[in-house]
């Protein structure tokens, strides 16, 4: 049972990383109809530069925990925003409307080049990081078989995970911003007509996926303690698969895809083979999709002549 | 559209801010491993070098924009001219490119380097030809067509070592079994939306690479097989001796050369080329051909007529997984080696970008871009790191430049009016 409970709470921490990974892939696949592949190496370059910002941070004699974690997470959302802004002017933007693989393929290509760039500039080898949040509550009664810990590292993603939801469904929902990026996913041309800047909307559409990828990448920097160029592909993988299980294009359904892959990968890590986990994730996708094509909580889509 | 110079460097400098900005943290800092734990290395003089050239490249393009207007102009309008140029074109490229590929190994240039690297071309022109079948003809975006290619490669090894089958032996079996895992893929997922069988495929991809990864009594886990057989022209080896054989130099009376093996593969897999070539030309012609072209371009249509959307699908499906088994089959006896390190998601990225920037659905345009991505690289192996840029700028560029393909325009499949292009 607390060996149980135990894996629990590593999934849903683990979840809480993927839903707001997935959540940039379902923004963007709602709106322009595009997999936005290169957004797992964006959450691989927020966690880059959250390391970076780490060291600069200490360097700059910064000793309070809380203080160099804010700074460190205003760094990671600013510059990897910046990533995300960029790569979508110079690859996507000039083929919107255009066939539709054309930005498929431009988002492969785009990954592989900022891949190799990190490899290229930082080296290939893993960088790690001193833990810098340690320590939870124990959760299990004295004497128990087997200890539960509830990290406050654990404590912190979760929380930043839930005020992050929470202020991005304020924005969606209430924001001027939020409505234009709506009517824009429902209708691109009539958005357009009405006076909405769409090619503005879908920059900003990158750039709250690129943040939250960001901050993704920095939660994976402390949850890990290792980075290295090659994170965003397994990861962002993972989130994409979160993003179709919980029904491409709902935002509520990123997070709760996103949050049964965690607990999927971390109960199969835990009870079966830890090779096999992502063997796991995939099949439970397959079986999802037989039943509901359309995953959780998509629309079904209506088909049109 | 014409603008002032004034806004043309403006415009520049503000792409050198957002270059410097990109720049500050990854490349003004970099992180160095010590005894000390990691430690931080500052090189901020890389962030305005960066800035700059991104000016000047910015700047010479926007003062290049007006020339390359002007040029993209030149190219005529009129469509139906095009597609007539189109049209003729294919046969007579197609039989001198053929024609020039099997004189190859007889040209001064066919040494062994050259028919090394024209053979694995090859494979990859194979590959996106079959991978086309399934992309290019029936509309179905496919991310994990390496899995199959994995499935055809370890069906050859695994029965070779077991069973001790040969090269030839083993080339049916490997396509009917990468066939038949693309049957059980696509079953349960083809009556799915488009993008679905996209991330599902994917997904298999991992499953497959995982499995050989960790399945080591069979697999051979990370380490992979080995020593692997080499195909036999005929039932003759092609070495320089073997006992109770004749081998290939002894039958024709000529002294051995190790090229003459790479000449048999070069040749093996230009025959499976064309072989592919061959048939996903003619199945166009097919009724069940043109099904797959119908089903592209309206599913519901094909519905209302009577087509069975997803025995259609999984017939496409199955016969490009097939050559991807075949190709798989080729590739275990040209390496003599294989591991899960030759089956990862970027093999089927690239042979998707062959297909894509090839222009779908263009023979051609196939070649053309495994020559490109494949061939052309490959003079540059000491380059690794910056060809894996160039690699992944190129398919971005190419894709800015000309978003249909290198050579966009397919033929049309059938000709309502002779002489007259729609």
């Amino acid at each position: 049972m607390n060996y149980f409970l135990q894996q629990m709470i590593n999934g849903v921490t683990l979840g809480a990383i993927y839903g707001l990974i997935a959540i940039g892939y379902t923004m963007v696949y709602g709106i322009i109809g595009m997999i936005n592949f290169a957004h797992g190496d964006i959450m691989m370059i927020g966690a880059f530069i959250s390391l970076i910002a780490f060291l600069v941070v200490g360097a700059l004699g910064v000793t309070a925990v809380p203080l160099a974690l804010v700074l460190v997470l205003v760094g990671a959302l600013f510059f990897t925003s910046a990533y995300g802004w960029a790569v979508e002017r110079v690859a996507y933007r000039r083929l919107r409307g255009s066939f539709k693989l054309a930005p498929l393929i431009s988002a492969i290509g785009m990954s592989i080049v900022l891949q190799n760039m990190v490899q290229l500039v930082q080296g290939a080898r893993v960088k790690p990081l001193q833990p810098v949040i340690t320590g939870g509550i124990e959760l299990s009664a004295a004497g128990s078989d087997y200890p539960v810990t509830l990290g406050w590292l654990q404590i912190v993603i979760i929380l930043l995970t839930v005020a992050l939801m929470a202020g991005f469904t304020f924005l969606i929902q209430r924001t001027s911003l939020g409505r234009a990026q709506r009517a824009t996913e429902q209708d691109m041309g009539m958005a357009n007509l009405l006076g909405i800047n769409v090619d503005r909307v879908i920059s900003m559409t990158f750039v709250m996926g690129a943040a939250l990828a960001g901050v993704a990448g920095l939660m994976v920097t402390l949850y890990y303690g290792v980075v290295d160029f090659y994170i965003g592909f397994v990861a962002g993988m993972k989130a994409f698969t979160a993003a179709v299980l919980g029904g491409i294009g709902s935002l509520p359904g990123a997070m709760l895809g996103g949050l049964l892959i965690g607990l999927i990968e971390a109960l199969w890590s835990g009870y079966g083979s830890i090779e096999y986990k992502d063997v796991a994730v995939f099949a439970v996708l397959i079986l999802v999709l037989m039943v509901r094509p359309s995953g959780l909580l998509g629309k079904p889509e209506v088909e049109k002549v | 559209m014409t603008r002032s110079l004034f806004d043309m460097v403006k415009d520049a400098a503000l792409a050198a801010l957002v270059a410097a900005l990109l720049a500050l943290p990854l490349l003004g800092f970099r992180l160095a491993d010590s005894a000390q734990g990691l430690q931080l290395e500052t090189r901020l003089s890389w962030v305005p070098i960066a800035a700059a050239i991104v000016f000047a490249g910015r700047l010479a393009l926007n003062l290049a924009a007006p020339w390359l207007a002007k040029w993209k102009d030149r190219a005529p309008a009129g469509k139906p001219k095009l597609e007539t140029a189109i049209n003729r074109r294919p046969l007579y490229v197609g039989l001198a490119m053929a024609a020039a590929a099997l004189a190859l190994p007889l040209t001064p240039w066919g040494d062994r380097n050259m028919l090394d690297k024209g053979t694995l071309v090859l494979i990859y022109v194979m590959l996106g030809w079959g991978l086309n079948i399934v992309v290019g003809l029936a509309g179905l975006l496919v991310l994990g067509y390496a899995a199959f290619y994995a499935v055809g490669a370890y069906s050859y090894a695994i029965l070779s070592q077991i069973f001790g089958l040969t090269f030839w032996e083993c080339l049916p079996i490997s396509g009917a079994m990468a066939a038949l895992f693309g049957l059980l893929v696509g079953f349960p997922v083809l009556r799915l939306r488009g993008d679905y069988l996209a991330i599902v495929t994917l997904g298999f991809g991992e499953i497959i690479r995982v499995i050989l990864l960790n399945w080591a009594s069979i697999t051979g886990g990370p380490n992979g097989i080995s020593g692997i057989q080499r195909p036999s022209f005929f039932g003759m080896p092609m070495t320089a001796s073997s006992p109770g054989h004749t081998t290939f130099h002894e039958f024709f009376d000529i002294p051995f050369a190790p090229t003459q093996r790479i000449v048999l593969l070069y040749y093996v897999i230009l025959l499976l080329a064309l072989v592919t070539n061959l048939v996903s030309l003619r199945i166009r012609r097919l009724p069940i051909g043109r099904a797959w072209e119908a089903l592209r371009e309206d599913e519901i249509a094909c519905r209302s007529l009577g087509i069975n959307p997803t025995a259609s699908k999984l017939s496409a499906f199955a016969l490009g997984t097939a050559f991807a088994g075949f190709a798989g089959c080729f590739f275990a006896t040209r390496q003599g080696f294989i591991s899960p390190e030759s089956f990862t998601f970027l093999e089927s990225a690239v042979i998707l970008a062959i297909v894509v920037l090839g222009g779908m659905g263009s023979q051609t345009g196939v070649v053309l871009a495994a020559v490109l991505l494949v061939g052309l690289p490959e003079w540059f192996r000491d380059l690794a790191q910056y060809r894996m840029i160039a690699f992944g700028g190129a398919m971005v560029l190419i894709m800015l430049w000309r978003p249909k393909g290198l050579l966009a325009g397919r033929t049309p499949t059938i000709r309502l009016n002779k002489g007259e292009a729609a």
